[in-house]
């Protein structure tokens, strides 16, 4: 951390604007696929033509609930949609139809685990519905900004965090866990690059003992989590600079440069800002009755937490294990095939996943959705190890061969003749053929040059093409050698 | 309430308005006006009264989560002032 | 032919008296003799109207269709329509060709198969009681064209009376259906909030714009009406529930209706001879069997600055998306994206817009808003409330539609505050949602004087009997202007 942490606190509060995974926008039929032509998802309603009207989609309500659910927060039995006004030209009404003095979740929490192992509970105050905006290019017109307004009218929700954060690192903590959050809920596919999940941080500093807030910046655009560190480290680092050198902060909206890591101010945010909110005259009050959210509750997935638990405990997996399998519902759902069709030991599965599957995944740079290995293949080759058929070392040449798209486990085996030799006769054969092409070795062996027993091993090993089961070679070589 | 011209500029610039001086002076005029007018408000006795915000108590009807339109951009961008690639332009905006 | 009833106008097309295309061709040419006097259309859609006629008349043919296939229809132009400019009177729109049609547009042709003969003028974005404020100049009133003929549906009011169409489509925020009505003699109706699809029709005020008809009489306006109406998902304010049918209900005896007289609508500020004719028809009425009575709405004087805190308030965010970008006038030679905004909506909106758009940017602005519009709101509250109360007591509530007859072009242009007082009596419906309705009621010099009716809730067809009852009594509304007859 660059800044001294001894004399500066920094208080961090996160808004997140998370785009929900709906078919159609939250007020009209338009469909909401990213990286379409320019202005071809923007329908009269996205356009604001004269005339078009707002109707709520379903979906987006639906999927705001569910994240209320997740944080144990309170979903307002009636809440309403307001408009916030400003000009800009991504911004086709004039107004954004969001959610002001009644939001649909309010009062939530999230549990992050610190670097030293404690869990610090991050209050979030409220989550509300509202539409996204268009997009301005700037580039590429002489003098001028095209306006693509395909991802305006996208539901979202913005969640907004207590000042609970600290540091850069506790920042970062809660935005993974509320990123993995919303991806298990299956209402945000997450994508940071494509802006599926958004980042402004407010962060002021304060000398250490002081429990007044400082005046705080709000940085926008920060759209990876290493951006989001590297942002608020920067701007924790320009307050303290300026405070120590006599400076005051000034209260305003900063744009992160992610190609300097710094941030600047905003130049079209100077003027102070004058929403004029006003409940949306287009819209009725929405009313969610106890029945509707034990409907929804019935809907909602298995969550990060519960399922990292059960794994321990059903799978008696370790800690580390469990998180790791639970970082992703994908991953999670894959894990649990593998045990369930190789009826293999949780942990070799595990292991297997972990370790074998990731790893190769990684190095692909392939996500666990668009793996090459099925969990059902997974579990074959698995199943083939735990009833013998292979070694675990011979395992590895078949994974490597199904990465390839060789075909299944069984399949390679086959066709490689990679089956373990478990008959004791042919082992013994061996043996003996080792044995009387090494004399010296045997001898020596015998003279009490124990470490030599591996020697003859991997000669046996080598002799069956590896295919020799390693604890049959082991246990008649050890009777062959003390006879 | 009587409004400055400064106050008419002010709101005028909210509400992005283009006001000549002499505009101003005549709009700060009628504004003022008006709202003496409205300041009658404030003699309603309003204790204890719920806002109205719509003339009917119903609830919003939500609409299922179906697409439903189709591209129109060429209908749609035939009445934009100026258009390029599919984009709506407008002088360079400065963030 | 431009006299008959809509009803005789459908026998006359069953019966082959005349074909609609006939009907929509004398239409056409009535707007050619006489619009230049009255400036009534902003567009006339004539290749649309003969089309839309051969389409009626070849279903006619077939014994198709239902009462208003066939019948011509002027459109305010407020409501979207498809391939036709749809400017809502304002330079802003004025090269506007609606890219999709309003829902009652689709009803009211598609379903329906009238014939649309044009788009109306009209108060720019509906904002003005006088046709003053339209872009495309003043309307005159067909009763004496020096005089205005009442806003902002000033163009669809007049048409009707000079019988340039028989029947016109009208929106109705603060009396902008009822006070044209009554200062040109017609029946106008603006149904409850929700009754009819506001889908496509140009928000002026969200929470009280409403559309409905202005007719030659109740029987025309119910006929309109009933097509008109219906829930419409589209519009998250439409009202889910059957239409009563308003046709059917006419000639039903008001004997025991109870009519109240709210004493705060015949206080002062009310033209002695406006009352005089006002009060003769309460006679009739109680000739009907109408049971009379005195009422208070006591928060009825209110109703004019509640509205001009709420209404601009919401057209200040309504008009906030004509900016110059997507559509409608961009002003020239802008170098900054500020000039653009700020130009395009300076000389796209003229004056009247301009000023309302203030005052709902101020009332909404941060340290009013408590003052002026959350107060705006409570004060809607107790007027809404004042009418629960009556109607407990009464079945309808009457009163006059407007404190005088129309006055000359011009007289109140630089006084917006005397302007505004013209709808003293037709706010409080749109406050409260409930439906209300203007009836010719008689003249004062050769000037029509309408009479308000206000309903309950979804009341629609108790209206419209009761002023047919009175409309079968008095012939008030059969009197035609004298240059256009």
């Amino acid at each position: 951390m660059a800044y001294d942490a001894s004399a500066w606190e920094a208080v961090i509060g996160l808004e997140v604007h998370c785009q929900l995974l709906t078919r159609s926008k939250i007020f009209s039929g338009a469909p909401t696929q990213y990286g379409a032509a320019p202005n071809t998802q923007a329908d009269a309603v996205t356009l604001g033509l004269p005339g078009v009207l707002p109707v709520l989609n379903a979906s987006a309500l639906e999927m705001a609930v569910k994240f209320g659910l997740a944080i144990q927060a309170q979903i307002a039995e009636r809440c309403v949609f307001a408009r916030k006004h400003y000009f800009y030209p991504d911004l086709p009404k004039g107004y954004q139809i969001s959610q002001y003095e009644q939001p649909i979740v309010a009062k939530g929490h999230l549990d992050i685990e610190l670097a030293d192992g404690s869990v610090k509970r991050i209050g979030i105050t409220r989550a509300h519905l509202e539409e996204d905006a268009g997009k301005s290019l700037h580039e590429g017109f002489a003098g001028a900004t095209g306006i693509d307004l395909n991802r305006a009218g996208t539901p979202l929700i913005e969640i907004v965090s207590e000042p609970d954060l600290r540091s850069p690192a506790e920042a970062v903590a809660y935005l993974k866990k509320l990123h993995q959050l919303v991806v298990y809920l299956g209402i945000c596919d997450g994508n940071m690059q494509e802006g599926s999940f958004r980042c402004d941080a407010n962060v002021s500093v304060r000398r250490r003992g002081d429990t007044r807030f400082g005046t705080r910046t709000e940085t926008k655009n920060v759209n990876s989590f290493r951006f989001v560190e590297k942002a608020i480290e920067y701007e924790i680092q320009r307050q303290i600079d300026i405070l120590e050198s006599g400076g005051r902060v000034v209260q305003e909206t900063r744009l992160f440069n992610p190609d300097t890591g710094e941030t600047r101010a905003m130049r079209s945010k100077e003027e102070a800002m004058d929403y004029r909110y006003f409940p949306d005259p287009d819209l009725l009050p929405v009313v969610v009755g106890p029945a509707e959210i034990d409907r929804i509750r019935a809907t909602m997935p298995e969550l990060p937490e519960a399922k990292k638990q059960r794994f321990m405990t059903q799978y008696g997996l370790s800690k580390y294990d469990a998180t790791v399998l639970t970082s992703e519902a994908a991953l999670a759902d894959y894990y649990e095939d593998v045990v369930r069709i190789s009826g293999a030991d949780a942990k070799l599965c595990a292991n297997w996943v972990i370790t074998d599957l990731l790893g190769a995944l990684n190095k692909r740079g392939e996500d666990i959705t668009a793996s090459p290995v099925t969990a059902a293949m997974l579990a074959g080759l698995i199943a083939r190890i735990a009833d013998q058929t292979i070694s675990g070392k011979l395992a590895k040449d078949v994974f490597e061969a199904m990465l390839a798209g060789e075909g299944t486990a069984d399949e390679i085996i086959k066709a490689k003749g990679l089956v373990q030799i478990t008959d004791e006769g042919a082992i013994r054969k061996a043996i003996e053929d080792v044995i009387a092409q090494n004399p010296r070795q045997l001898a020596d062996y015998r003279a009490g040059k124990d470490k030599l027993f591996g020697f003859f091993v991997g000669q046996v090993m080598k002799a069956t093409q590896g295919k020799a089961n390693p604890e049959l070679v082991n246990r008649l070589l050890k009777d062959r050698l003390a006879s | 309430m009587s409004f400055s011209i400064e106050h008419i500029q002010q709101v005028a610039h909210l509400a992005r308005l283009a006001l000549g001086p002499e505009q101003a002076a005549h709009y700060a005029r009628q504004l003022s006006d008006i709202l003496e007018m409205v300041g009658q408000l404030a003699r309603a006795d309003t204790q204890g009264v719920e806002p109205m915000a719509h003339p009917l108590e119903m609830h919003q009807r939500l609409r299922p989560d179906v697409v439903t339109e189709t591209d129109r951009r060429e209908v749609f961008q035939a009445l934009a002032p100026a258009v390029e690639n599919g984009l709506y332009i407008v002088p360079k905006v400065i963030e | 032919m431009h006299s008959l009833t809509l009803k005789e106008m459908a026998a006359g097309l069953r019966a082959r008296k005349f074909s609609a295309r006939e009907l929509t061709q004398h239409y056409l040419r009535r707007i050619e003799t006489f619009d230049g006097q009255i400036n009534s259309f902003i567009t006339v859609t004539a290749g649309q109207a003969l089309a839309q006629a051969a389409a009626a008349d070849e279903k006619l043919a077939r014994a198709e269709g239902g009462p208003l296939t066939g019948i011509p229809l002027a459109q305010k132009d407020i409501f979207c329509t498809q391939g036709v400019k749809t400017s809502c009177g304002s330079r802003m729109l004025d090269n506007f060709i609606a890219p999709y049609d309003a829902t009652i547009v689709r009803k009211l042709h598609h379903e329906a198969g009238m014939v649309m003969l044009g788009k109306c003028n009209m108060d720019e974005f509906a904002m003005g009681s006088s046709n003053e404020t339209s872009w495309y100049g003043p309307v005159k009133n067909p009763w004496d064209l020096t005089r205005v003929p009442g806003g902002s549906s000033g163009g669809s009011v007049a048409a009707v009376a000079a019988g340039l169409a028989p029947v016109a489509t009208a929106s109705d925020t603060g009396g902008s259906i009822r006070q044209p009505a009554a200062l040109t003699n017609l029946t106008g109706i603006k149904p409850t909030y929700g009754r009819v699809s506001r889908y496509g029709m140009i928000a002026f005020a969200s929470s009280l714009d409403q559309a409905g008809v202005v007719a030659r009489s109740a029987e025309d306006a119910a006929y309109v009406l009933q097509a008109m109406s219906g829930f419409d998902p589209l519009d998250s304010t439409s009202v889910d529930r059957p239409v009563d049918d308003l046709v059917a209900g006419l000639n039903r005896p008001i004997r025991g209706l109870r009519i109240g007289l709210p004493k705060e609508y015949f206080a002062a500020g009310l033209a002695p001879e406006v009352r005089a004719r006002v009060m003769a028809a309460v006679g009739v009425f109680e000739q009907l069997g109408a049971v009379i009575s005195e009422i208070s709405l006591p928060n009825a004087p209110l109703s004019v600055p509640t509205y001009y805190v709420v209404a601009p308030a919401e057209a200040s965010s309504n008009l906030a998306r004509y900016d110059g970008v997507r559509y409608g006038y961009r002003a020239q030679g802008v170098k900054t994206l500020e000039e653009l905004y700020k130009r395009s909506r300076g000389e796209g909106f003229g004056p009247e817009v301009q000023r309302r758009i203030m005052i709902g940017t101020y009332v909404l602005s941060h340290g009013y808003y408590d003052a002026y519009y959350l107060k705006a709101q409570k004060v809607r509250k107790l007027i809404c409330e004042d009418f629960r109360r009556a109607f407990e007591q009464v079945d309808l509530v009457l009163g006059p539609t407007t404190t005088d007859v129309a006055f000359k072009l011009g007289a109140k242009t630089d006084d917006p505050v005397a302007m505004y007082l013209n709808d003293i009596y037709t706010i409080a419906a749109n406050l409260a949602g409930i439906p209300a309705m203007s009836l010719p009621c008689g003249f004062v010099d050769g000037l029509p004087v309408g009479l308000q009716l206000m309903g309950n809730y979804f009341d629609e067809a108790r209206l419209l009997n009761a002023a047919h009852q009175y409309q079968q009594a008095t012939d008030f509304h059969k009197q035609m202007p004298q240059a256009f007859r």
